[in-house]
């Protein structure tokens, strides 16, 4: 007979199922990038895929199967832009996942998105290569060769150019240019509800975001009408709300802590838009939230079942 | 009725299909009995009897003086054969009465088995051996025994049985209500309390119906509690009906609470009117390795290994036999154990069954910290113990921890999260006692 502590049972949802969860809510926006920027996204999704794999298998052999390693592969390829060498995905995804992720102990004690950081290093690194490569949905395949700006960028450029502008609508669909996988917010929003019912993420984090973002561009967008709107849609916003900032590992771990996390990520991404030298913070903001993890989580503990309250102590 | 929860905790599958509409059968007289001198939270008992002296049923075999502590009886007429140490379904060895029986059962006169005068009923509930079924078997006088400073306002009875499986307080429920009942006006009048909480889940409405008929006319409140894991635990049965919290490293008695098993309320009051000490109970014998899974009226002492006979046990494709639910049951390397004061079931799972806890890296999902129902950070906990940092455990509150495995049972990871828990309490006890 085996002895073991209790509990004898067990909830069923492992560290795999997660894992290979969100690489199924991932799928939606996966096929809808191939589907607007054509097949060389399958080639940039495979390079930073295949070295991330491999990688995760040379370092900690036994881990592989989690599917964190391919997780994190998709994220940093939904990060690119879709003409990006595919050299330069190779060394973000080496950096990713060597130097973000296993160089602090692999998964669970890395402090740093490791998609993110991978992505940062390369903004860093080659910011011409990170900043073009741009495709207009569709002009791959010869349909509407314009020009490639991202819509932000667009805004960024300021009034000369603001015809470029998008309509909502595309923003939501998708038809835009911008990186491989952060275009359709509707598509994004079909795996970000799968996540949310199945309990993977809950809403704290992507709401607090989305909604700091929507209330502070709400007050200081000037340029455009109705800017909020535009901000919510446009960018890595529901990409990085639901999938990169909800990252267990590097985000604080109690509700009022990921409420915080989620409220930073949306001023930092606003400032940056508005006001910094980028016309997208998401990415940054992330980072940056994930450094203060630590931080909110010391000041957001739990009060102890019976512990009295302050007030009436 | 009012329907009550508290916060935090799970939902584990109930399984209590499979017992819960079998009534309680009595389980033969076994050929012999082993009752350990310690079944309790307390001081271990002294033997009074003799190798190859006869008892009979209901004799008093073991007592000590301690005020803490529960005196053990012969659950059947017979020899005793050996006074030595067995295996205990707690782990260790344990000091027991090995009895022989003579097949007889013969009782010793009731007013010798349990003494007292009835105008101290307290008396009598202790010398009974009367200890909480629940599975805590701890000694009803005692809770019955409030400091002078603390008023008891409430008397809660417990009635919920959130574990997995189990099914043996739903069947005293339903086959004893008006026992139950008697009970309560005996435990009223020891504590002088006038208010009376039945708590029961909902997934029990049979129960329910039954109960609120057996208090009909008495001032008794049943209330409907959800079904949710630990409901059954004292701290969170008392907030989800009073909406009252047990002060940290307290007790109920800080909230004007005396909280007690519907099993335990039967057996006062069989104490009590009948004079009978504890020496059955009831226990269900389920899970996937047992073919007849039943609930079964047990003499106290009887080895696991008759019972699970007795329900058609799968030896060959049996993994693990636990004592008690899946969640805080303990598991059992050796079948002879007998049944103690607090074996409210015996559970054998089939080896497909039986889950591997592969422990690995926390991801820091926030599973435990959002299902704690304590509201501690098992996480945190789970790796300053695995560090052998037992003082930053105790800081996070390892003491708080009710070990009820539903930080483990959350975990993607299957850290060996109430192992890690038991650890820290354990190690950290000790660094404190060496030091002092
Ligand atoms: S075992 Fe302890 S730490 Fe884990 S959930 Fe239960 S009370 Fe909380
Ligand atoms: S449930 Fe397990 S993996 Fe999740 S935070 Fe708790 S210990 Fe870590």
């Amino acid at each position: 007979m085996q002895i073991s502590s209790s509990p004898h049972v067990h909830s069923g949802v492992t560290v795999e199922k997660i894992m290979w969860g969100v690489v199924i809510a991932l799928l939606p926006a996966t096929i809808g990038s191939v589907y607007f920027f054509g097949a060389r996204v399958i080639a940039v999704l495979g390079v930073s895929i295949g070295v991330s794999a491999l990688l995760e298998l040379a370092i900690k052999k036994g881990n592989i199967r989690d599917g964190s390693a391919l997780l994190t592969g998709l994220l940093l390829a939904f990060n690119l832009p879709p003409g990006v060498p595919l050299w330069v995905v190779a060394v973000g995804a080496f950096f990713a996942v060597a130097i973000v992720k296993q160089a602090f102990g692999g998964l669970g004690c890395n402090i740093f998105n490791p998609a993110l950081g991978g992505r940062v290093f390369l903004m860093a690194a080659w910011p011409s290569h990170m900043t073009s490569g741009w495709h207009a949905p569709h002009a791959v395949r010869g349909v509407a060769a314009v020009s490639g700006a991202t819509p932000l960028a667009i805004l960024k450029e300021g009034s000369a150019v603001m015809e470029g502008l998008p309509e909502w609508r595309e923003l939501f669909f998708g038809n835009v240019s911008g990186c491989i996988g952060e275009t359709s917010v509707l598509l994004l929003l079909i795996g970000a509800i799968f996540l949310l019912c199945k309990r993977y993420i809950t809403w704290h984090v992507p709401f607090s975001f989305i909604g700091t973002v929507a209330a502070f561009t709400l007050i200081a967008e000037k340029s455009i009408p109705n800017g909020f709107i535009f901000h919510i849609l446009a960018g890595g916003l529901f990409l990085g709300a639901f999938f990169m900032a909800t990252d267990y590992v590097t985000s604080p771990i109690t509700p009022k802590g990921k409420l915080i996390f989620g409220i930073g990520c949306g001023i930092i991404t606003s400032v940056i838009r508005l006001y910094g030298g980028y016309p997208e913070g998401v990415s940054y903001s992330i980072l940056l939230m994930n450094a203060a993890t630590p931080l909110i989580d010391r000041h957001t503990r739990l009060r102890v079942f019976g512990e009295r309250k302050k007030s009436n102590a | 009725m009012r329907r009550v929860s508290f916060k935090h905790g799970i939902h584990p599958p109930e399984k209590k299909e499979t017992t819960r509409s079998k009534p309680i059968e009595d389980f033969p007289l076994p050929k012999k009995v082993i009752i350990p001198l310690s079944q309790h939270t307390g001081r271990p008992n002294e033997s009074i009897v003799k190798k190859g002296e006869r008892v009979e049923t209901g004799q008093l075999i073991g007592e000590t003086s301690a005020f803490i502590s529960s005196p053990v009886h012969a659950s059947l007429s017979g020899i005793v054969s050996a006074i030595e140490p067995r295996p205990h379904p707690l782990g260790m060895k344990v000091q027991s009465v090995v009895i022989e029986s003579d097949e007889k059962d013969e009782w010793i006169s009731a007013s010798d088995a349990v003494q007292g005068s009835p105008d101290n009923i307290k008396d009598l509930i202790k010398s009974a051996g009367i200890a909480g079924l629940g599975g805590a078997a701890f000694p009803t006088h005692v809770k019955l025994s409030p400091p002078a400073n603390k008023k008891i306002e409430f008397l809660i009875i417990n009635g919920a049985e959130c574990e997995p499986y189990l099914t043996s307080d739903e069947r005293v429920m339903l086959e004893y209500s008006a026992a139950i009942v008697e009970g309560i006006e005996i435990l009223k009048k020891v504590l002088g309390v006038e208010k009376v909480v039945l708590g029961i889940e909902l997934n029990k409405p049979e129960c329910i119906a039954a109960m609120s008929k057996a208090v009909q006319g008495k001032d008794i409140e049943i209330v409907g509690l959800k079904t949710k894991y630990p409901q059954g635990g004292e701290k969170q049965l008392i907030k989800a009906i009073l909406g009252r919290e047990v002060p940290r490293r307290g007790l109920p008695l800080d909230v004007g609470c005396v909280v007690q098993n519907v099993g335990t309320v039967v057996a006062v009051r069989d104490a009590v009117i009948k004079k009978k000490p504890l020496i059955e109970r009831v226990v269900t014998v389920t899970g996937s390795a047992v073919e007849e899974p039943k609930n079964l009226r047990v003499r106290i002492g009887t080895p696991f290994i008759e019972l699970l006979n007795f329900c058609n046990f799968q030896k060959d494709s049996a993994g693990k036999v636990i004592m008690g639910g899946p969640m805080m049951g303990i598991s059992q390397h050796n079948l002879d154990v007998p049944v103690i004061k607090g074996t409210s079931g015996i559970l054998a799972m089939k080896k497909e069954e039986v889950i591997e806890y592969n422990h690995r890296q926390c991801i820091r999902c926030a599973r435990c910290v959002e299902s704690c129902p304590v509201y501690l950070m098992p996480y945190e906990i789970s790796l300053a113990s695995e560090s052998d940092r037992f003082d930053i455990a105790e800081k996070l509150g390892v003491f708080d921890c009710i070990e009820c495995g539903v930080c483990g049972y959350v975990c993607p990871a299957t850290r060996h999260m109430t192992h890690l828990m038991k650890k820290a309490k354990t190690y950290a006890n000790f660094l404190k006692s060496s030091r002092s």
